[in-house]
């Protein structure tokens, strides 16, 4: 069950030709792939393309009635492998990731399908995680078309390029035998916009009748002779044939004033990404060279298809032009370079520029784009620019950037209230206590965000499933072991071999922390292997410990409930200290509280309003016990749990409190417990729905307490009503 | 600095003719808390009302709980298609939403709040980031300056707290912040378009529609004026003219003893009616009587050497942090504190609850053999600890987490049962203790302030440090010794009050005290 519910989205995937499609670009694409007669998806879930395969996922059924097989992917490089579908047989299919961290993971099939080529059109739609929002290194596809000659789309970001892309990347793949990379960054997935439907079409050949009469070519098949046979083919055969189609279908858009040396503004020209189209627009608009619907005065060359590069083309563009600008985000400045060498070979007299008026490295925002510009003007077509737009009056901010940073925190991202990871980081932030500091590798999931305050645990990053085998350098003996962590996401990703085979194989040592929440949580809460939950179209319900045991380790703890922090604290020290040999495995579950709350609030709101007995449970913290030494919140870090300031001059330091957005995991108790810290914390378990036999209890209790609370109140001075004493 | 706002002449077509019929809004979020649904909203009202709109966002891994920006743009709707931005330009945002204060200081920060244009609408309530939370001094960023700093940054500041107007409707904050946004007229659609757009939406429409009529009235009554930070704390605590309740006998003797509150300075009254409060509320009226003895003497101290000419401050601290020592927190104040009929009743009201809920409440209790000893007559306590094999075979025994429900008899009755021990309090072992230090610690402000008044004050005021339980407690009171110790570094410097106050911010500052450590070193080398 992903995070969101997409029914609606996915009744848009069911419009016809005429009907206008409103909605995510990344949703746009999903529909588009149904309206090429595509006959097979795959992918693999991230940001920024979560919301593609939940949609597929959420719409099966529209998917059957087309025949169009949808394959949640084991990791991008079985979604990658599944595009050999199109090698042999004239199917259309599409796969989907995160990258460059997917595109890594998948090069391994990428590189083998794009020497063999293709038949039928294979896309491999990029959610390029670049920039503001990113949670990965900061790289760029780019290189990996290159590398295996796939081509690589850019549209122009909006839903009607989007849409065009896919249609023209279908028919460019087939055109070339050569598959083709679609990229699409954060802002682009996620923008809103609208574009005309058309029909969603039947694939021409359906998986089931490929497999009903198989095809075989031992030509496509990477084994030498062929293999050499297939690096001559991409260059002299595909090559030229893509170079033609993007030519022939003009793939790329001229914008803005056309020909040879068009005075003032046409001495110069901007060549972009056509990802980066709307930002160079804005920049234009605000230099008053654009206006509202992007006529520009400045002669622009959109390459909505970034690899392959059609040379006559370029070299067409700037005849007559005195400097060119590459609008390229990212690095190393591939484009820049290929134009380069390009307008070297030609002779010809026009200067590139790149980075140079655009910073070496970073993304291409706003304000970078309009500086960019503005500098390449100001130097090859002063003229163009007024005045101010050539030297404006920067005046900076009303508010000197000191006093701000000094008056705004940080917010960095954490976990989620009542996250059940939150604890497993407790107890081990408590067993550190007892044990010393460790060397703790981190993997690829929410549990990363343990590396952030207050938990700042796990030295390094290498890889989705990659934790434990991150650690294999430190399998020595030695008075301390490793500890490393990895998610259930990561252990089906690849983990189960690359790190649990691994450590089996190589009698590691080390103390592997599996951190299972039911679902791919950082990546929208999708089901994998050992989800709890039944899952109609999907087999769930492979206990990762059984997987871990099938593995051949001996060791293993199962903990179903991670909120137990006593019980965390020991299982790790045990695992720390045992004499036993072999990798020490705990699997520690608990629902992703995200999920667990979506899934059960409208549950307990029917049940309660239908008068059924519904215990809803809270913290809280009693402000007169609490000491305001918030060691709580160094050891949670939950937004529920925060601090107020008491209405009490005796008091300096803010004492912790609990907000109604608790959740009631138990953290905060048991952290009190396990830690040793205060008396402060309470649950609350609000009875809704009583049976009578509570509700006279209740009197009961309530009447002899409430005697005895009087009987004191009596005997002694009661400042309950008094200013500066909290009640 | 925004270039479209400076309209050049010349040949140059104007620039602001062209962007500027763009209506540009970016909504700063806390992640996780909705600011979707506001972008969602404001998009649907421009589309529906013969606008082009587009928005878009970067939710990425700030989804969970970090700060993220929503981003719209819109432009009347001729019949074509703009070009829009999917991000916002510095100087070029006509309409900033904060929901959350110092996410408007985020946004002014990224120089999406310019003076010439952006009207900024922030909710003035605090979604305390970890940093601010997690010292263990007072960490909380004080809302004044980034209020002082909108009003400085922006066009036009709204400024409320969506977040409780909101929730007194049973809604969300985006409900009152579309609210306001409506409120403040920057976009040309009808208070009705807007409730039309809520309407469409689906669910919790009257909620919501209340809520967003408060949001915008917000406006109308301009109420940018949160309280300031501390104002509540500051304000004199004057007890109520009813007093406490309670039997006649004593309320009279507690008369007696706030009479004697009046012959004190007049700057030290307010602090001192607070101290004697806290001091007999934890034992008895004898202790608020040993309470003012203490005060008195060292007022004797202060107005020999001249306090008079700084308001006292050495007697109104005195007042203050004599009271915290005097009133430890030991485990028969926890169990009389969470035994009593109006925490009982503060329990109900934070959680929402009728009297007449069944409500269950479970404390999270670990008590160990040192906090037993602490309880037990001191002689019998000393014996005790005096044997460490004993003591740690007792601590095998009691050591352990209990969760015990005191709603129910049997618990109650126990931490009954050990609030009632008070009577005997000053004959336990914790309280020899606490005296001994007290004692201690007195004797150093008395030493001190004959040679330095400044400084005596900051020694009072280190009593901050000591707080917490069990080994956060131990820990606060290794580093008040540490501070303690350090006294003799400063001693005779000129400047030795504000060494020891920095070296008291500097223990508050983390939890294993490197900060502190660091300080004293520094102070070593001089």
């Amino acid at each position: 069950m992903a995070e969101r519910s997409f029914a609606k989205e996915v009744q848009q995937l069911r419009i016809g030709a005429g009907q206008e499609f409103r909605g995510e670009g990344i949703l746009a694409l999903t529909k588009a792939l149904l309206q090429c007669g595509v006959g097979y998806v795959g992918g693999y879930q991230g940001a920024p393309i979560s919301h593609l395969m939940d949609v597929l996922a959420d719409g099966e059924e529209i998917l059957g009635e087309l025949g169009v097989h949808f394959e949640a992917s084991a990791n991008e490089a079985a979604a990658g492998a599944t595009l050999a579908a199109s090698v042999h047989y004239p199917i259309r299919g599409a796969v989907a990731w995160k990258s460059t961290v997917g595109t890594n993971v998948a090069s391994d099939a990428l590189a083998n399908l794009a020497s063999g080529g293709v038949t039928g059109g294979a896309l491999i739609v990029v959610g390029e995680d670049y920039g503001e929002g990113s949670s990965i290194m900061q790289e760029r596809s780019h290189a990996f078309a290159m590398k295996s000659q796939i081509w690589l789309l850019d549209p122009r970001p909006n839903l009607e390029s989007i849409v065009k892309a896919v249609e023209d990347g279908f028919e460019l793949s087939e055109a070339s035998n050569t598959p083709v990379m679609l990229q699409m960054r954060i802002r682009a997935c996620h923008v809103h916009g609208r574009f005309i439907a058309k029909d969603n079409r039947r694939p021409a050949m359906t998986v089931a009748e490929a497999l009903e009469n198989p095809r075989r070519d031992n030509a496509r098949v990477v084994l030498p002779p062929a293999a050499f046979a297939h690096e001559h083919e991409k260059v002299e055969k595909r090559w030229p044939a893509a170079v033609d189609f993007v030519r022939e279908r003009r793939l790329n858009e001229h914008f803005g004033p056309q020909g040879d040396a068009v005075g003032g503004a046409g001495r110069v020209g901007i060549v972009l990404q056509g990802g980066m189209y709307n930002g160079v627009l804005r920049a234009l608009q605000l230099l008053g060279l654009a206006d509202v619907y992007g006529e520009s005065q400045v002669p622009l060359y959109v390459l909505n298809v970034t690899y392959p590069l059609v040379d006559d083309e370029f070299l067409a563009f700037c005849a007559g032009k005195e400097a060119v600008l590459v609008v390229e985000e990212g690095q190393p400045n591939y484009l820049e370079q290929a134009f380069g060498a390009m307008l070297h070979n030609a002779d010809s007299p026009t200067k590139l520029l790149g980075k140079g008026p655009f910073p070496k490295a970073g993304e291409y925002t706003g304000l970078v784009m309009l500086d960019g510009i503005r500098a390449f003007l100001r130097d090859h077509a002063a003229e163009v620019l007024s005045d101010q737009a050539r030297a404006p009056n920067r005046t900076e901010g009303a508010v000197p950037a000191e006093e701000l940073a000094a008056a705004v925190p940080p917010r960095p991202p954490g976990f989620c209230t009542g996250c059940p990871e939150r604890p497993i980081f407790a107890a081990m932030k408590l067993v550190e206590q007892d044990l010393g500091e460790h060397h703790i590798a981190g993997d690829i999931g929410c549990h990363l965000f343990a590396s952030l305050p207050p938990f700042n645990i796990g030295a390094t990053t290498m890889g989705y499933g990659l934790g434990p085998a991150s650690a294999s350098a430190f399998n020595v003996p030695a008075s301390k072991r490793s500890i490393s962590i990895i998610g259930d996401g990561g252990f089906w990703h690849n983990g189960l071999n690359s790190s649990i085979g691994g450590a089996v194989f190589n009698k590691s040592n080390g103390v592997v922390v599996v951190v299972d929440n039911h679902y791919s949580a950082a990546t929208g809460g999708q089901d994998i292997l050992s989800s709890r939950a039944d899952n109609e179209s999907r087999s769930t319900q492979h206990p990762i410990a059984d997987a871990v045991r099938g593995m051949g380790v001996k060791w293993v703890r199962q903990i179903d409930r991670t909120y137990d922090v006593g019980r965390m604290r020991q299982t790790l020290t045990e695992a720390l200290t045992t004499d036993e040999a072999g990798p020490k495995v705990i699997v520690a579950s608990s629902e992703c509280m995200l999920n667990k709350q979506r899934r059960e609030k409208p549950l307990r709101a029917k049940a309660q309003a239908e008068g059924h007995r519904v215990v809803q449970p809270r913290f809280g913290v009693d402000e007169d016990v609490c000491t305001g030494d918030h060691a709580c919140i160094r050891l949670s870090g939950c937004p529920s749990l925060s601090v107020k300031r008491l209405d009490d001059p005796l008091r300096d330091d803010p004492v912790a409190a609990i907000d109604e957005s608790c959740v009631g995991c138990g953290n905060c108790g048991e952290v009190a417990d396990a830690a040793v810290l205060c008396p402060s914390f309470y649950r609350a378990d609000i009875v809704h729905n009583a049976t009578g036999f509570e509700r006279w209890l209740q009197g009961l209790r309530g009447r002899v307490i409430g005697a005895l609370q009087r009987r004191r109140d009596t005997r002694r001075l009661d400042f309950s009503g008094q200013p500066a004493r909290a009640g | 600095m925004s270039a479209a706002s400076e309209a050049p002449g010349g040949a140059a077509p104007q620039p602001a003719a062209s962007t500027a019929r763009i209506i540009k809004l970016a909504v700063m979020a806390v992640g996780g808390q909705g600011g979707g649904v506001l972008s969602d909203w404001i998009t649907a009202l421009a589309e529906g009302n013969g606008w082009r709109a587009q928005s878009t966002s970067v939710p990425g891994v700030a989804q969970r709980t970090g700060a993220t920006v929503y981003y719209v743009e819109m432009v009347p709707d001729e019949g074509r298609q703009p070009v829009f931005s999917l991000m916002p330009t510095p100087g070029d945002v006509d309409v900033v939403i904060a929901a959350e204060l110092m996410e408007a200081g985020r946004a002014i920060q990224r120089g999406f709040v310019t003076a010439d244009r952006t009207t900024l609408i922030a909710s003035t309530h605090r979604a305390l980031a970890l940093i601010e939370k997690a010292e263990p001094g007072d960490g909380i960023r004080p809302v004044a300056p980034v209020l002082d700093i909108a009003r400085r940054s922006a066009a036009r500041l709204v400024a409320a707290d969506m977040e409780r107007l909101a929730r007194s409707h049973g809604s969300m904050i985006s409900a009152s912040l579309f609210g306001a946004l409506a409120g403040t007229g920057v976009l040309p659609f009808t208070p009705e378009q807007f409730q039309e757009t809520i309407r469409s939406g689906g669910r919790g429409v009257e909620a919501s529609i209340r809520a967003f009529d408060a949001g915008r009235l917000a406006v109308d009554l301009n109420p940018e004026v949160p309280a300031p930070d501390g104002a509540a704390a500051a304000a004199a605590p004057a007890a109520s003219p009813a007093g406490p309740q309670g039997p006649p006998g004593l309320r009279q003797r507690y008369a007696a003893l706030t009479a004697r509150i009046a012959g004190f300075p007049a700057p030290a009254q307010a602090m001192l009616s607070a101290g004697l409060q806290k001091v007999v509320d934890f034992q008895d009226l004898d202790y608020g009587t040993e309470y003012l003895d203490r005060v008195a003497a060292i007022l004797d101290l202060d107005k020999r050497i001249d306090g008079g000419s700084r308001s006292f401050l050495l007697t109104v601290d005195a007042a203050k942090y004599i009271a915290n020592a005097m009133a430890y927190d030991d485990v028969v104040r926890v169990a009389d504190l969470k035994t009593r009929a109006a925490r009982f009743a503060r329990v109900r009201r934070e959680m929402d609850a009728d009297p007449a809920q069944v409500l269950h409440m479970t404390e999270f209790m670990h008590p160990r053999m040192d906090e037993v000893c602490g309880t037990l007559p001191a002689g019998l306590g000393r014996w005790i600890e005096a044997r460490p094999g004993l003591m740690r075979r007792l601590d095998g025994i009691v050591n352990r987490g209990r969760r015990v429900r005191t709603d129910g008899l049997f618990w109650f009755l126990v931490l009954y049962t050990v609030g009632g021990l008070r009577r005997w309090r000053r004959a336990m072992l914790r309280h020899k203790v606490e005296q001994a230090h007290l004692e201690d610690w007195l004797a150093t402000v008395r030493r001190v302030a004959e040679q330095d008044y400044d400084l005596a004050v900051e020694v009072l005021r280190c009593r901050r440090l000591v707080k917490g339980y069990s080994d956060t407690h131990a820990r606060g009171r290794s580093k008040f010794a540490t501070v303690m110790g350090a006294l003799a570094l400063v001693e005779g410097r000129p400047d030795a009050a504000d060494w020891l106050r920095r070296l008291r911010e500097l223990a508050l500052k983390d939890e294993g005290g490197a900060a502190l450590e660091g300080g004293i070193k520094t102070l070593q080398s001089l």
